[in-house]
This record gives C-alpha cells, structure tokens and sequence, in this order.
C-alpha cells in the first residue's frame, strides 16, 4: 500500500477525532415543566444524557425522570453529587430522582464511572 | 442478556477457536472458524458496538468504543485476510471478547459487594409492630407505626422504631446500628433504637420517632449521601476522562502510522500494535478509583457507627495534627459520680442522701444514686433550708445537720480542721467535695468527680501515638481541668472557656496545624463548624446528624480515634487506586505501542486484553481490602 496515502489518511483521521469529539458545539438546555408545587423533566439515557442540559427554577422541588434505552453498563448509574443522590436506573423503564434545587447553580452529574456527563442549572 | 450469559457464549464458541493456536485443524477449516468468530462478536460483543455507536452519536467516547474499535479491527481484518488467503486473528478478536466480558462480570460481582452497605442497613429494617390497642396487642405494619404508639416488644424480637421504655425492660443488642458489641440493659425511661434486636427481657416502648425521622432511616440518608459525594481529589480525574478515549484513539493510529510509514513494519504488525494500545487503555480503572474506596470506606464505618459524611471529609482528616476534645461527655461520661466517701460511710451517704435529695443541685443524682446502690435508706428531713451557693441544711433525728461546701462550714464557723488532710487531697484531685457536719463538727466527706469514660485513656495515647497533639478544651477551673488532664494523658488543656468561646479557641490552634474537633453536637456545633474536621458524639437516638463532618453514634472517645484512621486510611486508598490507575494507563499504552520492542518488551492484544480486563477488578478489590485495614 501506498504509504505517503496511509499518511495523509491517518492525519485526517486524527484530524477527523479532534473535531468530533474536541469541537465546539451549542448545547441546548431545555427548561423542566412546571405543574404546581413541582417540576418534571425527562431525561433520556441513550448514549449520553439527553437532554445533556436541563434548567431547574430555583426552590420548587424538581422530578428528574430518567429513561434508559441504553443497556450498556456504563448507564447503570447515575450519580448526582451537589444532591446526594447515587442510584441504579433500570433499562426502558423511566426512574423518578427527585431533589430539591435549593441553591441557583450549575451542578455537574455523571454515570457511576464518571465517563458520561449532563447539567443541571438551577435559575 | 446478562454480563454473565454473554460471556458463557462466548467462551464456549471461542474454545475452539483457541485450540487452533496451538496448531489444531477444526473441521471446516476457515469457515468455521469465521461463523464462531462471528458469534462471539454478535452475542458477546453487539452490546459494546451498539453503546460505541450511540455515544459516538453523542460525540462522546467509552470504555464501550474502545472495545468495540479493538476487536472490530482485528475481526474486520480477518475477514479480509480470509478473502484474500492471508493469516487470521480471529481468535484475537473472540478472546478479547471474552476477557473483557470476564472482566466486566468480576467487577460486576465485586462492586455489588463494594456498595452494598446502604442495601444492608436497609435490610435492618423491622417488617411489623405489636402495638397495644386499649388492652389488645395487634400486629401492624411498619407504616402503620404513629409517634404515641405503645408497642410491645418480645424477646428475640426486632424494635420497631426509635422510643423510650414505658414498662418493663431488657438488654438489647444494637451492635447493627451503633457498632456496641455488647448488648445494653435498659429499663423504663431508657431510650430504645429502632432495628435493633431485644434479647432476653420484654417490654413495652412508646413510639417517639417513626419513618424517616428513626435514627436508621437517617443513618441510611448520610450514608447514601456519602456514597453519593466526590472527592475533590477526583477534579483531575474527571479532567483526564473527558479526554481520554479519544486521545487513546489518536495514539493508536499514530503507532500504527509510526510503524508501518516510518519503521517499515508490516501492515499487520503495524496494526497488532495500534489494536494493543486501544485494548490496553482502560479509562473504567480511573473512573472508579475514587467512588469504590469511598464507598466501602463508608460503608465499613456505618457498620461501626461512624458515619462520615463526603468525601471531602476524607481529603480533610488527612493533615490532621491537632484533636482538640471537649471534656464534659466527650472525654467524661458527662455525669458527676459519688468517687470517694471519707467517715462513716452509711451514715455520711445516708444524712447527704436525706438532705440532697431534696435539693435541686446537680450533684443531688450522683449522692442519691450512690446511696441507692448501697442500699442505704435515708432519714425523714424537716426544717430543711437551702443555703445559696453554700449548701443546705434540716433536722435529722432532732439533730440539725448541715450539707455543703467548705464556705457554708466556715460561715457557720464549725470546725474542718480534722478532715483538712482529706480535703487537700481530694481537691488536688480536681473533684468536687460536700461536706458533711452538725452544728459542733463536721462527720465526713463525699467527693464527687465526673469521670473519664473507660476507653478515653486509651483513645488519647492511640492519637498521641499517631503523632498528633491532643488538647481539652473545658469551661471547669484550671484545678479540676488539670485533675482530668493528667488522668487521661492530654498533651495541653484549656479551662474556663465559655461555651461561646470554643471556636475562637480552634481557631487560633489552626494557625499552627489543622485541628480536629471532637465534641457533641449540640451545644458544641459551632467549633465543631470552625475545625478543619468536626468530629460530633452521639448517644442513643439523639444523633446530631447535622453537625461535624463525621458522626458517631456511639458516644465513645476510641469511635474518634478509629474514625479519624479510617479516614485517613480510606483516603489512602483512593489515592493508591487512582495511582495505580494513571500509572497503569501511562505505562501499559507505550508498551503495547512497541515503544520498547528494541529492549524485547511487547504485548500482544490478547496480553493487553488480560491487563485491561482485570485492571478495573484490581481497583475494585484494592477498595474492599479497606474492609480488612487494621484500624491503628
């Protein structure tokens, strides 16, 4: 095989990574539903936390429902830590953590080995 | 499917692939070599390609993409060298498949045991009440329980929720939620612990606190929370994981480049050595490092009734030079007791017993308990008269008989001079001393000491034998302070501090070192917020668990000590793990990169696979051996 063409192909591939996974991109937060004393919002568990930002208003107590379609073990934690919550989420059925967003902020959550990341901003 | 059905599958479709290794033809030849090969990456691997594919969507990478990528070039490139006659790796692929797998199930098992300490405590949990409805006694469930319940407890039967003993009594054995090995008599007016296990004795208790508010249900809660906590230690961690799958990638494919382009390797070797390095990469050993020592850290000190709250508690115990012990309840039992009686021992207990018992002072329980425990039977008292800040004084017999300090003897100008030798000593001795006399001489001495708890002695010299300073911090005068302090074996002492002014005391100790405060949690919360690390004592279900950085439940100064080692020793941990982890990753990926093929030292895939495969079980089994860390 050609290798200066090996060369070029391996530097765009390397080039190809960064951009993917290194790149810049717009995240869109989506805000939870208020109904009364509480508020709910979805999250779905499939290859990383969407949506991967949610926005809490401030004071009401807050339902996060997450649903995992993803069967891969990564998934089968989540942990919250500013809320104290470590918990197992079962695969296709939605899993209700609720916690209270006392303080505003913006509060990191992961899986149970730190690989995948979401948000939570609280307004 | 399961971790554990996959990899069964694969194991026994990848056997006779391996036999092949060693020179054995399977019947078929290649054909059926590829239709195992391809069962294994479909049942035992499909899951991995799907995950890798899914986050890849997400522009994110895992453990999952690693794999997936590792054993799809090797099993993509046999597939080719099937077409077009060359060698085959494909048992590279399947075995790879299975150590992963293998891996994942060991570490499955493993972390179960690592967290299962909440699941435990839970277990504790009693199922249904007797409780006494008018006369009957009917059986409800647990969430039936009200605050005001009477409920009846039989021998060998779990205590519902947390209450105090209305009738009767027993010894309870609640080694399940304050870690006291030896069981606890209790009678009527004691409290009693929810989940905890009546042994001989019945009674009856009323329900004092139900649900979530029960000491276990809280116990529950902090543990969880803890489990739930980071290590700030883990920043840099979670700064190298948001990295690192592709960063292994692009490693990968410059090996390969680097020895194909440059070294003129073959293709396939170029390409063994970029699948090594994929495979040997294991971001799951750094990602679980921290969680897994925090908690089985955690959970090993819930089962001793230390409860230590994050992980940034760990982070602090560990430059503690300094523990700075209240001395009322922390390093004493909190209660004045009858030490000495000097004279006639019936009759002096018995005329201070008559007299004390009816006045309010605070040393009137340890004379009156004293007496009791000597059978001794207390005269009728008349005229009785408390004199302010002195003493007090009533007829006994006709005889009129005065109890108090040595100020109320001067002032009623009697004579002490025949007990002068006693009194020095007893007051050298630090302990609180009443007299007692009739009008004409004094006829003894009852002294009176709040004394160290059994294990304070041994506690102090376990913290001095870990180099660290101990002081006592107490509002008592210099005598009686420095009475205590030369008992127990303090390093330092300061008296006469106000309540109020604990936490300025801590903090100007922590201009010199950090400095652990060990006090309860009610009245000494603010100094136990000022320390770099709050150590707050409990006793039976009044946990302040609000208070300090680590709870005890037990109110044992040895907790303190065992608490501060296992922070420090769990702490370690993590940081060994997390060591183990970078230097694994920093040492195995240049190996498997041939970086040192000159000297000889190479990994083939299926050697990367065994590495990467068992490396997350080793931190795993690194954090459970803290179940084992002597605490010393």
């Amino acid at each position: 095989m050609n290798k200066s063409l090996v060369l070029v192909v391996a530097l765009v591939v390397v080039g190809a990574i960064i951009w993917w996974f290194f790149g810049k991109r717009k995240v869109v937060a989506v805000a939870a539903v208020k109904d009364g004393d509480k508020q709910t919002v979805e999250i779905t568990v499939d290859g990383g936390y969407k949506p991967a930002v949610v926005e809490l208003e401030r004071g009401v107590k807050a339902e996060l429902v997450f649903v995992r379609k993803d069967g891969s073990a990564c998934f089968d934690e989540v942990v919250l830590p500013d809320f104290g919550v470590r918990t197992r989420l079962p695969v296709n059925q939605p899993h209700s953590v609720t916690i209270d967003p006392a303080k505003a902020g913006e509060y990191k959550y992961a899986c149970g080995m730190n690989m995948f990341f979401g948000k939570v901003i609280v307004k | 499917m399961s971790i554990f059905r996959r990899l069964i599958i694969s194991a026994v479709l990848a056997v006779p692939m391996l036999l092949t290794m060693f020179g054995v033809m399977l019947p078929g030849g290649m054909i059926t070599e590829t239709i195992l090969a391809t069962g294994v990456m479909v049942i035992g691997g499909g899951p991995f390609f799907v995950s890798a594919y899914k986050s890849l969507l997400n522009h994110a990478s895992n453990m999952d993409t690693l794999v997936a990528l590792g054993t799809g070039t090797a099993y993509i490139y046999s597939l080719y060298a099937v077409v077009a006659g060359l060698h085959v790796y494909f048992e590279i692929a399947a075995l790879l498949i299975v150590l992963i797998l293998l891996g994942q199930w060991f570490e499955e098992l493993s972390k179960g045991r690592a967290s299962s300490a909440v699941e435990k405590l839970l277990g504790l949990q009693a199922k249904d009440a007797t409780v006494m409805r008018g006369d009957k006694a009917v059986k409800v469930a647990i969430s039936e329980v009200v605050v005001g319940d009477v409920i009846l407890v039989k021998p060998g039967e779990k205590i519902a929720v947390d209450g105090r003993i209305v009738s009767g009594g027993s010894t309870i054995d609640e080694s399940m939620v304050t870690g006291e090995s030896l069981p606890v008599s209790k009678t009527v007016g004691d409290f009693v612990i929810g989940s905890t296990i009546n042994k001989q004795g019945s009674f009856t208790f009323e329900a004092t606190k139900v649900g979530a508010d029960t000491l276990l249900a809280q116990i529950v809660d902090l543990v969880s929370r803890a489990q739930a906590s980071r290590a700030p230690i883990q920043k840099l961690v979670d700064q190298v994981a948001n990295v690192f799958v592709p960063t292994v990638l692009i490693i990968a494919i410059l090996t390969f480049t680097v020895w194909y382009v440059f070294l003129g390797a073959s293709f396939i070797t170029a390409l063994l050595f970029a699948v090594s390095v994929i495979i040997i990469a294991c971001p799951c050993a750094l990602g679980i490092a921290t969680p897994t020592a925090l908690m089985v850290g955690t959970g090993r000190g819930a089962r001793m009734g230390i409860l230590i709250k994050s992980g940034e508690v760990l982070e602090s115990a560990r430059g503690i030079k300094t523990v700075v012990l209240d001395k009322t309840g922390t390093i004493t039992e909190g209660k004045p007791v009858v030490t000495d009686v000097i004279g006639d021992h019936q009759k002096v207990l018995s005329l201070a017993a008559a007299l004390e018992s009816l006045s309010e002072h605070p040393l009137a329980t340890a004379i009156a308990e004293a007496a009791s425990d000597d059978n001794i039977v207390t005269q009728k008292v008349t005229h009785f008269a408390a004199i302010s800040g002195r003493g007090v004084s009533g007829l006994i017999d006709d005889e009129t008989v005065y109890v108090g300090s040595r100020a109320l003897f001067t002032d009623q100008n009697i004579d002490t001079q025949a007990f002068e030798d006693d009194l020095a000593r007893l007051e050298k001795q630090g302990k609180t001393i009443i007299i007692v006399g009739n009008k004409s001489t004094v006829i003894g001495l009852v002294a009176v000491q709040d004394q160290p708890k059994k294990t304070s002695l041994q506690a102090i010299s376990a913290l001095k034998s870990k180099g660290i300073k101990v002081v006592m911090i107490t509002g008592d005068n210099a005598g009686t302070a420095q009475a205590i302090a030369s008992q127990v074996g303090v390093d330092e002492f300061i008296a006469g501090v106000m309540p109020g002014d604990k936490a300025d005391h801590v903090k100007r100790l922590q201009a010199d070192s950090q400095v652990a405060f060990v006090g309860d949690g009610i009245n000494d919360a603010p100094a136990l917020a000022q320390a770099d690390l709050g150590i707050a004592m409990g006793s039976g279900t009044d946990v302040a668990i609000e208070a300090g950085g680590i709870v005890l439940v037990k109110n044992d100064l040895m907790d303190a000590f065992q608490a501060l080692v296992l922070s420090q020793k769990t702490f370690g941990r993590i940081k060994l793990n997390l060591f183990w982890a970078f230097i694994y990753n920093a040492a195995g990926i240049p190996i498997a990169a041939g970086v040192f093929s000159s000297l000889g030292l190479t990994l083939n895939p299926a050697l990367a696979g065994t590495a990467m495969a068992f490396s997350s079980v080793s931190v795993v089994l690194s954090s459970l051996a803290l179940n084992n860390t002597r605490l010393k």
